[in-house]
């Protein structure tokens, strides 16, 4: 009889998963998919010694274990802790997690600049994300954001300090796939931030995967900067024989031009394979490329549709008579008007 | 930020790169790393500051990446990545030294040299600034000047006079 | 006068060096451990000790020992944890600046009974003038043959030495102080794994406070279950405390943990009471980061029992009128101190020392700085009191490492036994800074004539 392979069975917010021992709690939940996948800011499978930092993917571990039934007693880095045999998770069932998971998204946020109307990563933002989430109408914060002189790190990269949140992922990108590591984290606390402290150009095969990493519009293609919003612009995957990475690109189109390439992204915002600089940068006409077939987005992102979803009113309304009768008769009065 | 405004070439003496190698002797094969913190002491001791001339060398001679050396540097409080008056007086300026008078010192620190906390004296004698917790909280407020750290207690307007005073005399 | 046993030749002319540390009966742990016990044999003597951790968390040596992986062939570390900087606390210096070979008897026991081969003392940096005391006392010990190559002909043989930090309070965090001792930032890993079982370099690592590695020399010398005669319940032995602040006395003593605060504030065997004939406001018992109480709560439990210098006593009533022992490290406050004032120095103190790794701690704690400059300049309102709650709230739990809990905590309880001091901050806009609030009904309970 062939040796069975021994499955963890763990319950992410009541549904069971099977799941190799040394999976993290996030990827077994990942693994299941949809609402109860706590979101990752720092994060990133493909990069080792990733994540921790950000603390939006704190969960509630109720039940340790089979064998040791104690919770946890503090939220746990879902990115982070392995799962045990019989361990039960709470997530957005969990008002705590849930309260915990806002306070971190407002910590992110108030020294976050906000430049979203300006910001080339507006629309495949991360942050964008949390903040709709799990975020106030109303800041609490009324000082002064924190802000940093800008630096110039070369010609295809471009750093805005501002916007960081201090995911350390790109930091792991130069360790892990390139051998020349030009930036680091320099300083301390709320200080800290990405630098190469002595003037220095980031120029290595691998190192603009930087801008696919970053979470937020921290680091993005200057190549394709101000050209055009990511909304208007349509994905296609495409491929080209490349000598020095998979040539597995998504290419981004706005009309006949291709705006930008980048690494092909799952469903978490993960590249399948990092690509080089050549087909990241230099490579920007349809002719280099083998086309495959428009990138599947999902439904809902604005991205996807390229035009907001149709306007379904919030279920309040359908039960409140009054305002249902308000309603219509602002629409009669509306359609009148046109 | 690029923080460097300047940049001077050092070289180091034969007796530092002797001290270095027994530095390194004190880790395991191949974590001569564990050694970036007790080199930068030393060369600061030497120089006054870290130039980035004088981090890329230690970076060269413990066979790691420069940018390894800033993240180091500028991550802890005693290591100066600018130049700084020949005395650095060191204040507390934490809880326990400050219910005892530590911001009085410090104020007066600031009169008596007259510059403001960062800044060189126009001799380049002194410089100050307010540090955190020294763990001397009993001997409130005290103060340090490096290289070697020297410890000054209970101290006072007078005792703060006198202390500049002398340091004059000897420079 | 109460027992020593870490201190008790602290005045002997030329303890400092070896040779009169030797006279006074130094060393001699190492000979009984070495020539005849075994490394488990002094395991179980420090459990039966009871010692607690000295460094601020108060977890049990022993135990802490007993989980240290021993993998075959993998080298395995103690390291001693000198980077004292938490605020109120200044013990360790003191111990080694006065009797270094205390420190280094300790690790030759220790790192015998850990069976490690290196051992690493990391001081931190601003304490240049104690790294060349345990230097030249490491040299003086490896020449009287207790370091080295075969100590003592017994086949056992060990390097201590000594590392310096680089001006970082999180160093003083465990897995920090381990990254920095590989020379990088002292950003805290994320646990697990712990050190006992990946720690420095990757291999076990036992990271322990200077005054528990100084305590187990007693222990070995006199038996663990000696050594836990001393003490009340669960805090057993001495244990240095730092008092500074507004005490008459300022400086380290050493207590038998069960003394009551009372004792420790007023006799004159220990502070001498309150400086200027002043009155007792508030007390931080055990260094910056635990709540801070009033007078009337140090003194007496919620029950109105005499509160003790024990963890369990000190910790009554939990943080709602509780503290905790942390590292010892005394503060008193006088009546003319002002606790909003104090609360902002030290979340200044926590902002300044945050590593920036993990978010709560990074934006949390430049923001409660930010709020608490507002109110103690008169520039605050109501509901930046609630704000602060709130923010500390957030912090509290949410961060990779304990410094997050740990600026959390002094402006959770300030607030709790403070908020009318911070609403008269509020309401008095423009003597908040030259006027004090005073003492109000947190005032000392005793009487205390002015001298």
């Amino acid at each position: 009889m062939a040796e069975e392979e021994v499955k963890f069975r763990v319950s992410i917010d009541g549904i069971p998963v099977d799941v190799a021992p040394g999976t993290t709690i996030l990827n077994a939940a990942r693994q299941i998919g949809g609402d109860i996948v706590p979101p990752a800011m720092c994060y990133y499978s493909k990069l080792e010694g990733s994540g921790g930092k950000c603390r939006t993917c704190l969960v509630k571990v109720s039940k340790g274990s089979e064998k040791d039934p104690r919770p946890m007693p503090k939220l746990v880095a879902s990115c982070r802790t392995t799962v045990m045999d019989g361990m039960e998770v709470e997530n957005i069932t969990s008002p705590d997690v849930v309260s915990a998971r806002k306070a971190v998204v407002e910590m992110l946020l108030i020294n976050h600049p906000l430049d979203c109307p300006i910001c080339d990563q507006a629309g495949e933002c991360k942050l964008q994300d949390l903040g709709y989430e799990h975020g106030e109408e109303q800041a609490r914060y009324e000082f002064a954001r924190r802000t940093f002189e800008p630096i110039d790190i070369g010609d295809k990269i471009q750093l805005h300090m501002n916007r960081c949140i201090l995911c350390y992922r790109c930091v792991y990108v130069a360790n892990q796939l390139t051998n020349q590591r030009e930036h680091g984290i320099l300083y301390r606390g709320d200080h800290s931030e990405i630098s190469t402290y002595i003037e220095n150009a980031l120029e290595t095969d691998f190192i603009g995967n930087v801008i696919d990493v970053c979470p937020v519009g921290a680091l993005t293609d200057k190549t394709f900067r101000f050209k055009n919003r990511v909304w208007f612009t349509k994905p296609v995957d495409a491929h080209r024989d490349c000598p020095t990475c998979s040539g597995k690109v998504t290419l981004w189109y706005k009309g006949a031009d291709v705006l930008r390439v980048t690494g092909r992204k799952d469903e978490f915002g993960e590249v399948d394979e990092f690509i080089c600089d050549t087909c990241r940068f230099d490579r920007k006409q349809t002719s280099d490329w083998k086309l495959e077939e428009p990138t599947p987005v999902e439904k809902y992102s604005v991205i996807g549709s390229n035009h907001y979803p149709e306007f379904n009113p919030p279920a309040v309304i359908k039960e409140d008579k009054k305002l249902q009768t308000a309603n219509k008769e602002q629409f009669a009065r509306t359609e009148k008007l046109k | 930020m690029l923080s460097v405004k300047e940049n001077s070439p050092v070289e180091f003496s034969p007796e530092l790169l002797t001290k270095f190698g027994e530095i390194v002797k004190r880790y395991p094969e191949g974590k001569q790393k564990s050694a970036l913190l007790p080199l930068l002491h030393e060369v600061q001791a030497v120089f006054g500051w870290l130039s980035p001339d004088a981090m890329d060398k230690v970076a060269y001679f413990l066979n790691i990446k420069p940018i390894e050396v800033y993240e180091v540097a500028t991550f802890y409080t005693m290591y100066f990545l600018e130049k700084k008056g020949k005395y650095n007086l060191e204040v507390c300026r934490t809880g326990p030294c400050c219910l005892v008078g530590a911001e009085k010192i410090m104020h007066h620190i600031e009169q008596t040299l007259g510059v403001r906390e960062g800044e060189v004296t126009p001799d380049g004698l002194f410089s100050w600034r307010g540090v955190e917790c020294l763990a001397a909280c009993g001997y409130g407020p005290v103060l340090q000047i490096g290289p070697e750290y020297t410890f000054y207690e209970n101290l006072t307007e007078q005792s703060v006079d006198s202390l500049i005073e002398t340091l004059k005399n000897k420079a | 006068m109460g027992r020593t046993l870490l201190l008790t030749h602290i005045n002997v002319p030329g303890i400092q060096g070896f040779e009169v540390y030797r006279q006074t009966g130094g060393y001699r742990s190492v000979e009984k451990a070495l020539k005849t016990m075994s490394p488990d044999d002094v395991v179980e003597e420090v459990k039966k000790s009871g010692l607690r951790g000295r460094g601020g968390a108060g977890f049990p040596t022993g135990m802490k020992w007993s989980f240290l992986a021993k993998p075959e062939g993998v080298a395995r570390y103690l390291v001693c944890n000198a980077d004292e900087s938490e605020p109120g606390t200044f013990k360790d210096r003191y111990l080694m600046t006065h009797i270094p070979h205390a420190l280094i008897e300790g690790m030759i026991v220790s790192s015998f009974a850990l069976g490690a081969k290196t051992s690493y003392i990391y001081v931190r940096g601003e304490m240049m003038p104690q790294i060349r005391i345990l230097e030249k006392a490491i040299a003086e010990a490896k020449n009287a043959g207790f370091l080295g190559d075969n100590i003592l002909g017994t086949g056992y043989s060990l390097e201590i030495y000594v590392q310096p930090g680089g001006g970082a309070y999180i160093c003083g965090e465990e897995t920090a102080l381990l990254e920095s001792l590989e020379g990088k930032r002292g950003n805290p890993r994320i646990k697990p794994p712990f050190p006992a079982v990946a720690g420095l370099y990757g291999c076990p690592t036992v990271v322990n406070n200077v005054e528990s590695i100084a305590a187990t020399v007693p222990i070995i010398n006199d038996g663990g279950e000696e050594y836990a005669k001393i003490g009340i319940e669960r805090s057993t032995g001495t244990k240095l405390i730092s008092a500074g602040g507004n005490v008459k006395r300022p400086g380290v003593y050493e207590i038998e943990l069960g003394v009551p605060v009372e004792e420790f504030i007023y006799s004159d065997e220990y502070c001498g009471g309150i400086a200027n004939g002043k009155k007792l406001k508030a007390v931080v018992a055990g260094g910056s980061s635990v709540p801070i109480l009033p007078a009337n709560l140090i003194l007496k439990t919620a029950s109105g029992a005499p509160r003790l210098m024990t963890y369990e006593s000190l910790a009554d009533g939990g943080f709602q009128t509780g503290t905790m022992m942390g590292s010892g490290g005394f503060i008193a406050f006088d009546e003319d101190q002002c606790v909003v004032r104090n609360t902002w120095n030290f979340t200044r103190f926590y902002r300044h020392e945050s590593c920036g790794q993990c978010s709560p701690c990074r934006e949390g704690t430049g923001w409660m700085e930010k709020i608490l400059y507002k109110i103690e300049h008169g520039l605050g309102t109501q509901s930046d009191i609630d704000l602060l709650w709130d923010v500390q709230k957030n912090i509290e739990g949410n961060t990779i490492c304990p410094l997050g809990d740990a600026a959390a905590w002094p402006v959770a309880a300030a607030i709790r036994h403070f908020r009318d001091e911070f609403e008269w901050h509020i309401q008095n806009p423009s003597e908040s800074q030259t006027r004090n609030f005073g003492l109000a009904h947190y005032a000392d309970p005793l009487v205390q004539t002015v001298d």
